[in-house]
């Protein structure tokens, strides 16, 4: 049982990273200055790195080989929320997402890395540096274009509003969150949405746009459990391509 | 000849790494234990600097050709997170390496890695503090991009981690 929760939780940590690594490399060539081009493609080698992190993990506990968790699994087998599946949209879409799943990454690798379950907070307590980058960068964005151009405000709330669902879906509780919480491996995802509410609020209160309202809100919800949007499977299906092209492909 | 752990340590000099070739990996502070077993056997213990770091594969190679170059036949080489790597555990040679390179070091920090610290940068050409940081992210996943008020001067620093 205890086993199954750690496999559980590991699973939707990894899939959040290598689906949203591979939406922001999807950036690459494209960003809008060349900056932000770098800082996307940087994004998207880190999550990727992060994932294969927790795929060893779950394959010290007997899963696959990571390469064949990555890259053999079909979408109804993934356990990343649907938010990270989304397709990029405009760059002020990715970033509202980028904002709103760093956040949450930073708490949960800051809580994970008290986890009683040992190798879990050694790799949290690596990662929790790393992402502090992540969140520097969203806020700063955030911050800046949050209180520039009256298009900037309009465009970045409007995707804030249609995201916020979806973000929510990242809190999607697990079937051995109170497994989970009782032997003190995870804070529960209840803990870790009171916190990143509290820091998106700091952040969005420093610029012109507005928290939409929680309670009214219809999280969108299935991810963790296999359900995903029609987006999902295609993606699935273009990172796959390089391993039957190239099966010793370094990634 | 029994060899000691510091003749290990000694050999792993000539490894470097592979963005910043003036910089050992001693230095760099990814090796974080050299273990010799009583039947010879050599185990040299590894951690990344970032975890997505694409070169940390081809530094733990280089390492295990330099083992094998060496004439130890008999080695172990693991990449793990038991002993995380941070900025500060880069040597205070492998600080001055990096200048020289033109990369400005990681400012160290006592426990806590805080925003403050992460905006901090010494600026390599004429060491003005008054720097402003334009991209946490750079052309590696260890450089960031700073510019230089003083000298008007776009600069890369090895990140504080
Ligand atoms: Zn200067």
């Amino acid at each position: 049982m205890k086993e199954e929760a750690i496999k559980d939780l590991l699973y939707k940590i990894a899939d959040d990273q290598l689906i949203l690594g591979h939406r922001n490399s999807e950036w690459t060539g494209l960003g809008p200055i060349l900056e932000e081009d770098i800082a996307f493609s940087s994004m998207a080698q880190d999550k990727i790195g992060h994932s294969l992190a927790f795929y060893t993990l779950l394959h010290e506990l007997g899963e696959a080989e990571p390469d064949l968790l990555a890259f053999s699994r079909s979408a109804t087998q993934f356990h990343n929320s649907q938010f990270t599946e989304l397709p990029n949209g405009e760059f002020d879409y990715s970033l509202i997402r980028h904002f709103l799943y760093d956040n949450a990454e930073a708490i949960r690798f800051e809580k994970l890395s008290h986890s009683g379950y040992e190798p879990i907070a050694k790799v949290a307590t690596k990662l929790k540096g790393e992402i502090k980058y992540h969140v520097l960068h969203a806020n700063t964005w955030i911050r800046n274009l949050g209180s520039s151009t009256e298009e900037a405000i309009s465009r970045l709330q409007n995707s804030l509003n249609s995201l916020m669902p979806y973000a929510l879906g990242m809190f999607e509780l697990s079937v051995y969150e109170q497994v989970l919480i009782d032997t003190g491996i995870y804070a529960g995802e209840e803990a870790i949405k009171e916190e990143w509410l509290t820091r998106i609020q700091q952040v969005l209160a420093s610029t012109e746009l507005t928290m939409p309202d929680i309670p009214s809100q219809t999280p969108m919800l299935g991810g963790r459990y296999g359900t995903h949007t029609k987006h999902l499977q295609p993606l699935l299906n273009e990172m796959a391509e390089v391993i039957k092209i190239d099966p010793t492909a370094e990634w | 000849m029994v060899l000691q752990k510091e003749d290990i340590l000694t050999l792993l000099e000539e490894v470097k790494d592979p963005e910043i070739p003036v910089l050992s990996l001693v230095d760099l502070g990814v090796i974080t234990g050299v273990d010799i077993a009583e039947d010879g056997h050599v185990t040299v213990n590894m951690t990344p600097t970032f975890a997505g770091c694409p070169a940390m594969d081809y530094m733990k190679k280089d390492v295990e050709q330099t083992l094998a170059r060496h004439g130890i036949s008999s080695y172990t080489v693991r990449m793990s997170f038991d002993d995380p790597w941070n900025s500060n555990k880069l040597t205070e040679k492998g600080r001055a390496a990096l200048k020289n390179f033109g990369l400005a070091p990681p400012p160290t920090y006592d426990l806590i890695l805080d925003l403050d610290i992460l905006e901090y940068a010494t600026c390599p050409n004429c060491q003005s503090t008054n720097t402003t940081m334009r991209s946490p992210f750079g052309p590696t996943l260890c450089r960031a991009l700073h510019y230089c008020n003083d000298c008007h001067q776009m600069f890369e620093q090895f990140k504080p981690l």
